[in-house]
């Protein structure tokens, strides 16, 4: 019993860690990369010389990296996250009032995207028939290849939800590491002379082939997860949804620091979560195998 | 039975790469102009006899433009998705072998990856570049960029694979029987990583092509004039409507066909492995 | 009832005209009835960054100005004339210092409040704090001092300016009036929309406003309109296939290549109402600190190379490539869509790439195997940027760099991402040549000011700098400052018509074409007249209608 909880302080430490240095790493990226301290707003000839000097100055405030983030963090732990440089808006409201759709987005493109390459990959491994095999290789090939943006266009153009585009987007990702998986399971010998021999496919499936392949496939369900969060930003961003996805968009033309970090810090915690928790399921499965 | 067609399949693949290969290899011959060859009388032409798939919007040969498109695309692409499955299994493999506080670590700094936004990395590296770069070295660095950012994916699923494998019975018995850790490794738990391998290899080469040409926004990539398959493909991105221009989509199934064809050939390889 | 019957009574016993009045006024409501109740929708492409409207400081918020705001003088889209607001009669003093404004009386803000000189002397300080750091209000500021408003009675004011503002009446285009007292601060407008609900990334509802004080000339009440729902997305081609859905009914400076694709499908929805004011030019880089070569700042810095560049270039085929024809190529730093201020006496610029290599050579610039190599045999290569992400302008690089290969000047096209561009082009001065383009909102030559001058930040070729660097330089930064200080009409137009010639004489900005207006009004909207001035389509919004769901 302690270690367990010896265990779960230690992953706990270890995610807010993780979280906190990618904070601080996105900062610093944004920092450094140019244009940083270049304003749109500068190009308006209307302006005078004073104009342009404030704007450059209130750049400026945000360039010891160190500090702002220290102050950033001291913010944070009061409930502050601080002022979205472009939109003016709190931080806090802004993710707030986004995330439910991007949530929604997210969980639902997802399901899609596993329900469909599960049964895709399933059928293949009971099938072993290679046209069925080059048919879903097409297929996932297809969608592979059409560039994020045209899938999301195509969402529009069709009116369909922006929830498949997603779906589309991660399912060819998740179709090849499942197949290629599960044909692996299924190739091995035993569970060859247990087919040869007529038991029963549910029976095989659940006692011999799942406890092999789930610790990998929830690790590949943990990583689409961020693919999916990738793909959320072209799909908001073309479908007029204001989600997460769009405002990250935003924030990156914009060099929108306080943004951009939150954004940051958010995406990480998911990706941190959504990974070990695929990580301590696969455990379990694991552990009860052996 | 199985094999025979499987056997086809893979000499249908080889003829296919061989193929495009040599089409782009004798581009100087087969296409009716230079890739930058502006008819301008003619711009956004559907094909006719004097430009098979049409023009593009400045009246270049797009027949052209996807032979020549296809040397730099069909052969930095796989080399860069090489590259970043070598990294993920290193990276993967290993620390899912050793496990314990080198699995922690690495996968910790895995997520780190996966969650930060690189996009400023990538300008950054556009800054440090000379703006008088030769189209070719900056499309290098691309590739190279992607093949050293992209391997996250492949490698959490690998450290899994290998963590599973190391508590696994037969390693265990290897284990046991005295085999060093270092043979063990390539003889036992590399091949049982192929399968997760194949597929980063076969998904990345498409991705990295597209990501090529979105990377033009930053000014990386291939610069004008000269074409890739990932800048013929964003062509796609302006239609309104998907009947209007069908020629426009040959990129995107010769893509397509490509790609299907690399899977054909890894899917035979895997059933060699099995 | 009763009350109202010997109302109409009393009414007729007065007048005899009082019961043609009436049914005018019943025919008038029965007209509104059928001809409002629609709702317009258009797309925004960026979210407003603010509703102030003395903040404003890009497309999205000023287009929210324009209809939600009330100004006190209006230059009419159309006809390029000033008319009359909320001011019905204004008066500038000889030494251009001094403005006097006759308000409307009887007018009240959406909210209620109603609206008098008092409002107006608020608005004016409010947009005139040096802290604000507006466009709107920097427009105002040409000398240091503070503005005195004096409000006279409720309908009248004056307001006097430390310094002379050249077309100081046509500036007030821009200032929409706010409230003082009214407790929905910038929310109580004068126009004839008012925000009515904002979904931050989605959409801007605009309601008419009820207190709106226009009517036609029917007697009808405007806006005809009940309602303009702003979608913001900020992709192009979203916009084009909703419109084709019937989803919107505007698209406002719409792509050349979907203009001619909707001409193609349904020409009566496609207008082009000919050259606009905004022009797309090309740059070299002239500062002295930069940090390029010192033989490319050489080449870059002599007249003679940029008029070489400049006749290298074909104008015609960026137009007729680039633009599908509905482009002029540009003759000088004004469209001559400019009605007034343009020089009649340029020429369109020639297209001659023997006539530019033999002025190379004069320069001792020679061809060695194709390629141009300077007097000292450097090879002349140089970078173009641009932002990326605007097509027109990457494909005008790429047929730059074609023509220029004629030459045998090699040029490598380099898009880059805006923030970017900008930190190169504005603080490490770390490019060559740049294309952009220039959105001209104004008419007078003033709005560009700072465009021109040596001195400012906005002289992007060489900005900053101390004292002009070249003669022909300080002969520009002359007449802009004498034309400035004048009202005189007559004079301040020759002294801008012989900027243009600098202009055109030394290059510093070669300017490449002036975009046609192209926009797309769906068959639903009636009354619209797309335009060449910003905003397009809108600039009669509230006399636009649609015809109800």
């Amino acid at each position: 019993m302690r270690s367990l909880r010896k265990t779960i302080a230690g992953g706990a430490l270890t995610l807010l860690a993780t979280v906190l240095l990618g904070g601080l790493l996105s900062a610093t990226l944004v920092r450094m990369a140019p244009g940083f301290s270049a304003d749109e707003r500068e190009l308006d000839p209307h302006l005078n010389a004073q104009s342009v000097q404030a704007l450059r100055e209130a750049k400026q405030r945000d360039h010891n990296i160190v500090r702002f983030y220290f102050s950033y963090m001291n913010r944070a732990l009061h409930g502050d996250l601080g002022t979205s440089l472009a939109l003016g808006q709190p931080v806090r409201t802004l993710l707030r009032d986004r995330a439910p759709l991007t949530l929604r987005l997210l969980s639902t493109g997802l399901a899609l995207a596993w329900i469909l390459s599960l049964t895709l990959a399933l059928t293949s491994a009971w099938l072993r028939l290679s046209i069925f095999d080059a048919l879903t290789t097409i297929v996932s090939g297809t969608f592979l290849c059409i560039p994020a943006a045209v899938l999301a266009l195509l969402s529009v153009l069709w009116n369909v939800p922006g929830s498949l585009a997603i779906a589309l987007i991660v399912f060819p990702r998740s179709y090849r590491y499942a197949s290629n998986l599960l044909m692996k399971a299924y190739s091995r010998p035993h569970i060859v002379a247990a087919r040869s021999r007529g038991l029963g496919e549910a029976r095989i499936l659940f006692w011999h082939v799942v406890p092999v392949v789930a610790p990998q496939l929830l690790a590949v369900a943990g990583v689409s997860v961020s693919v999916a969060v990738g793909a959320a930003i072209p799909v908001e961003a073309l479908c007029g949804l204001p989600g997460i996805g769009q405002l990250a968009w935003q924030a990156a033309l914009a060099r929108d620091l306080p943004l951009l970090v939150n954004i940051t810090i958010l995406v990480t915690l998911v990706t941190l979560l959504a990974n070990s928790g695929a990580d301590a399921m696969g455990q379990v499965v694991r552990g009860e195998e052996a | 039975m199985r094999s025979e067609s499987m056997n086809l399949g893979r000499k249908l693949a080889c003829a296919v790469l061989v193929l495009v290969l040599a089409a782009s290899a004798a581009a100087n011959w087969l296409a009716p102009a230079g890739y930058a060859r502006q008819y301008r009388d003619a711009t956004g032409a559907p094909p006719s006899r004097a430009h098979w798939l049409g023009t593009d919007e400045i009246g270049r040969d797009r027949f052209a433009r996807v032979l020549y498109g296809t040397r730099i695309s069909l052969l930095l692409a796989p080399a860069a998705a090489f590259l970043s499955t070598l990294m993920a299994a290193f990276i993967g493999g290993l620390a899912g072998y050793l496990g314990g506080a080198w699995a922690r670590i690495a996968m910790a700094v895995t997520d780190l990856f996966l969650s930060l936004p690189w996009l400023f990395l990538l300008i950054t590296a556009r800054a440090l570049m000379p703006l008088n770069v030769s189209p070719l070295v900056s499309v290098l660095v691309t590739f190279l960029l992607l093949g050293l950012l992209g391997w996250t994916t492949a490698a959490r699923v690998l450290c899994t694979t290998a963590a599973s494998l190391r508590s696994s019975d037969f390693v265990r018995q290897a284990r046991a029987v005295g085999l060093p850790g270092q043979r063990l490794f390539w003889i036992h738990v590399v091949p049982n990583l192929k399968p997760v391998l194949y597929a980063q290899f076969w998904i990345s080469i498409p991705v990295f092509i597209l990501s090529e040409a979105n990377l033009g926004i930053l000014g990386l990539g291939v610069a004008e004039p000269m074409p890739s398959w990932g800048s013929l493909l964003k062509e796609l991105e302006g239609m309104v409507s998907v009947g209007e221009e069908p020629w426009k989509f040959v990129p995107l199934i010769l893509l397509v066909v490509v790609v299907t064809s690399f899977q054909l050939l890894l899917s035979r390889q895997e059933e060699i492995a099995a | 009832m009763k009350q109202h019957d010997r109302g109409s009574k009393q009414l007729a016993y007065r007048c005899g005209s009082a019961i043609a009045v009436a049914l005018i006024c019943l025919g008038s409501l029965l007209g509104q009835l059928s001809a409002q109740s629609g709702e317009l929708r258009f797309c925004l492409r960026a979210e407003p960054k603010t509703f102030n409207p003395l903040k404003v400081e890009e497309d999205s918020s000023g287009a929210i100005r324009y209809l939600t705001g009330g100004v006190l003088v209006r230059v009419n889209r159309q006809t390029q004339e000033l008319e009359p607001g909320l001011a019905q009669s204004w008066k500038v003093s000889k030494d251009g210092r001094q403005i006097s404004f006759r308000l409307r009386s009887g007018i009240s803000f959406s909210d209620g409040t109603p609206f008098t000189a008092e409002d107006v002397a608020f608005t004016v300080q409010q947009l005139m704090d040096p802290a604000l750091h507006s466009p709107t209000g920097d427009a105002f500021r040409s000398g240091t001092g503070n503005v005195e408003t004096k409000v006279i009675s409720p309908t009248q004011i004056s307001i006097r300016f430390p310094s002379q503002v050249a077309g100081l009446d046509r500036l007030f285009d821009q200032v929409a009036i706010l409230s003082q007292h009214s407790p929905k601060k910038e929310m109580a407008v004068l126009g004839p929309f008012m925000v009515a609900d904002y979904k931050p990334g989605s959409e801007v509802l605009l309601k008419r406003n009820p207190n709106y004080w226009k009517i036609d000339e029917q007697g009808r009440k405007l806006p005809y309109l009940d309602s303009i729902r702003l979608d913001i997305q900020p992709n192009r081609d979203v916009e084009m296939l909703r419109f084709k859905r019937g989803e919107l009914d505007l698209i406002n400076s719409l792509d050349s290549e979907y203009f001619d694709k909707l001409a193609a499908t349904s020409p009566q929805l496609a207008h082009d109402a000919g050259a606009s004011l905004d022009s797309e030019q090309l740059w070299f880089n002239e500062v002295a600190k930069s940090p390029i070569p010192g033989y490319k700042k050489n080449w870059f810095r002599s007249a003679n190379f940029r008029r070489a560049i400049s006749e290298a270039i074909n104008r015609e085929d960026l137009s007729r490539v680039v633009f599908r024809g509905h482009a002029q190529p540009a003759m000088g730093p004004f469209s001559p869509a400019n009605k007034f201020w343009f020089n009649p006496n340029l020429k369109p610029q020639t297209y001659s790439p023997d006539a530019a290599m033999k002025s190379l050579q004069s320069e001792g610039f020679r061809l060695e195997n194709g390629t141009l190599k300077d007097k000292d045999g450097n090879t002349v290569v140089f970078s173009i940027i641009t932002n990326a992400g605007n097509k027109s302008r990457e494909r005008m690089a790429v047929l730059i760099q074609d023509d220029l290969q004629k030459i045998g000047i090699h040029v490598n096209v380099v898009t880059l991402d805006f923030p970017s561009l900008i930190e190169r082009m504005t603080q490490s001065f770390d490019y060559e040549a740049i294309i952009l383009g220039l959105t001209n909102v104004d008419l007078d030559p003033n709005g560009e000011m700072n465009v021109w001058l040596s001195s400012s930040d906005s002289h992007q070729w060489n900005p900053q700098q101390k004292t002009p660097e070249t003669p022909w330089e300080a002969e520009i930064d002359r007449l802009m400052r004498a034309q400035a200080s004048t009202s005189d009409l007559k004079k301040r137009k020759e002294a801008f018509d012989r900027v243009q010639e600098i202009v055109v004489e030394q290059q510093p900005f070669i300017f490449l074409v002036n975009k046609n207006a192209l926009s797309a009004v769906s068959a639903n909207v009636h009354g619209a007249a797309p335009v060449i001035l910003s905003p397009q389509t809108f600039w009669n919004a509230e006399r636009l209608s649609v015809p109800a769901k």
